[in-house]
């Protein structure tokens, strides 16, 4: 019994390492129209338990750079007492604070796109934050399904 | 301790069935959860090339579509999808060829091709270089993104990719010369009057790129990059702040605004003003970043941020040579490597 509990782990081990290489960026795609798809992000960002703290606009003088869009935007958002609570801890981490999903228009499409925050583990090695950057992701993913998936 | 080893059986168990469930992988969901992002729900193309065009369809073997989803196109944007089991690959060039039922998928020789490749590099150089570039690095930016300026519909793939040489075949490169893709840029040349052996000479010298693809990879691993930059300074918060907006101005950047790093997340009155942000932009730099990438956005613009920190005062920035790595999207090299030194040069300057 007690190898087998052994040999089990093993696979276990090994089924959760295949799936462990991450993706560097997490990407969207939405049928809606920009102002939909941005309505939708925001409410997702607020289900998930975040709080929306800026839309900075990036398209500024695209159009007259010849774009024929001008909608892109950013959005940062995050949890209040935990965006305090790691900028007090790791003042190094600050630069990535809070987090922030890229939305722009495609045609009659909309692209949203975040870098998934576990690519920053190998650089912040405190385990705390490597399950803080985990949970980051899948909660990452999940706004992005919600988005993916509003009408 | 009875408990414990059934509670490992159950788990396994779920891993058993999780492994027999993608023994029947749906091609439609696979596509849609990690290609239709880039290629279009139909495969029309965005970020990626079209993939539903008759003329693809039919220059193009399940053997290439499979190999290209494995091994991706490093530094061109498209990602390896080492993940997706051989039986998920198959399901979605399954899907793929469900767009168009009536085109017959041909199969493709994996015999060389011989020809002369000094031939070939001069006919490269007169009828491909002005889209593939003169290297075979590929056309600027990628894919199709009808609303970004691009100077062709499709932007022309890279050929010296180690991701593309290593799926196609001497055979199908040189089917793609013949024909040509009907309804892309691509024509055939056969058509436009070189000879066949004038294909085989270019197809030998398409694949001469083999010898120098693996330098298409980025030299540094993303790990070898620091994730951010960060100096110290001896003047106070304020007067650093006003030292950063002074040299990104000094580099020709336009201040958009600054901010507290709490703003929005804490009412006024309960902020720490101690975090500051202050953003800028260049925006022709701006422009030409998005014409190689679109998704780059997501960084810009700029933003250095000042923080002070029991007494000290710290100047800090992401790194933006790690980007690259994250975008693979090789040329963007240079523009993190530019955008990299500017941020360099502003820390260095608000805390001279
Ligand atoms: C007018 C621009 C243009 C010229 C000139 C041109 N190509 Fe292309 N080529 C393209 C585009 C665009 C595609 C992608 C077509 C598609 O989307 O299926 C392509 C596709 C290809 C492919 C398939 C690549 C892949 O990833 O599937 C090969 C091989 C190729 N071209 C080789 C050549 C060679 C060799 C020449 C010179 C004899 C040449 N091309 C000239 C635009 C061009
Ligand atoms: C991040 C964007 C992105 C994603 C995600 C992506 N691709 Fe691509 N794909 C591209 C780009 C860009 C190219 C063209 C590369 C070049 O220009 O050199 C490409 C090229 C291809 C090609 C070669 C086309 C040709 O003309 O020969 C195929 C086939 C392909 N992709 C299929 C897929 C499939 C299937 C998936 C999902 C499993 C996928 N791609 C996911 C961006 C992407």
């Amino acid at each position: 019994m007690r190898r087998l509990l052994r040999g089990v782990l093993v696979l276990l081990v090994c089924a959760v390492a295949v799936g462990a290489r991450a993706e560097d960026l997490l990407m969207a795609r939405s049928h809606a129209q920009f102002e939909e798809s941005m309505a939708a992000l925001q409410q997702a960002i607020g289900a998930q338990g975040y709080t929306l703290s800026r839309v900075q606009r990036v398209d500024i003088g695209l159009t007259a750079s010849g774009f024929t869009t001008d909608k892109y935007r950013v959005v940062f958002f995050g949890k209040p007492a935990e965006i305090r609570a790691l900028s007090a801890d790791h003042p190094d981490l600050i630069p990535y604070l809070p987090l922030q999903i890229a939305i722009f228009a495609e045609g009659d499409e909309t692209l949203l796109i975040a870098a998934n925050p576990v690519h920053l583990t190998a650089a912040y090695t405190d385990p705390e934050l490597g399950a803080v950057f985990a949970r980051w992701e899948q909660d990452l993913r999940a706004i992005l399904d919600a988005v993916r998936q509003a009408e | 301790m009875n408990r414990l080893p059934r509670c490992f059986c159950f788990l396994f168990m779920l891993v058993v069935v999780g492994h027999a469930y993608a023994a029947a992988p749906d091609g439609a969901r696979l596509y849609a959860q990690h290609c239709a992002v880039c290629h279009g729900d139909s495969g029309t193309g965005g970020v990626g090339v079209p993939l539903a065009l008759p003329g693809f369809q039919a220059s193009v073997d399940d053997a290439y579509l499979h190999e290209t989803i494995r091994r991706g196109r490093p530094g061109r944007v498209m990602p390896a999808f080492t993940r997706l089991s051989a039986a998920e690959i198959d399901a979605i060039v399954g899907h793929l060829r469900g767009w168009r039922k009536n085109t017959v998928a041909p199969t493709f020789a994996t015999t060389r091709i011989r020809g002369d490749v000094h031939k070939g590099a001069a006919l490269f150089a007169q009828h491909c270089a002005s889209c593939h570039g003169d290297q075979g690095q590929g056309g600027h930016g990628t894919g199709v993104t009808f609303s970004r300026p691009r100077d062709l519909p499709i932007i022309a793939p890279a050929l010296n990719n180690p991701g593309f040489l290593a799926a196609a075949s001497d055979s199908q490169i040189k089917a793609t010369l013949m024909r040509g893709r009907e309804g892309t840029p691509m024509v055939s040349f056969l058509k436009q009057g070189l000879s066949e052996q004038d294909i085989d000479a270019l197809v030998a010298y398409v694949r001469s790129f083999a010898a120098t693809a693996a330098s298409a990879q980025p030299a540094t691993a993303i790990d070898d990059e620091p994730a951010m930059l960060m100096m110290e300074s001896p003047y106070t918060l304020e007067e650093t702040v006003e030292a950063v907006k002074r040299a990104a101005v000094g580099k020709n950047f336009r201040l958009i605004r600054d901010q507290i790093l709490e703003d929005g997340l804490f009412p006024a009155g309960q902020q720490n003003t101690r975090q500051v942000m202050v953003y800028f932009c260049n925006f022709k730099f701006l422009y030409d970043a998005l014409a190689l990438d679109p998704r780059v956005g997501l960084f810009l613009p700029c933003r250095v941020t000042v923080v002070e920190r029991e007494g000290k005062v710290l100047v800090m920035s992401i790194n933006p040579k790690r980007l690259s790595h994250l975008f693979n999207n090789a040329a963007l090299d240079r523009a993190c490597d530019e955008m990299y030194k500017l941020y360099e040069e502003i820390l260095e300057e608000a805390t001279l």
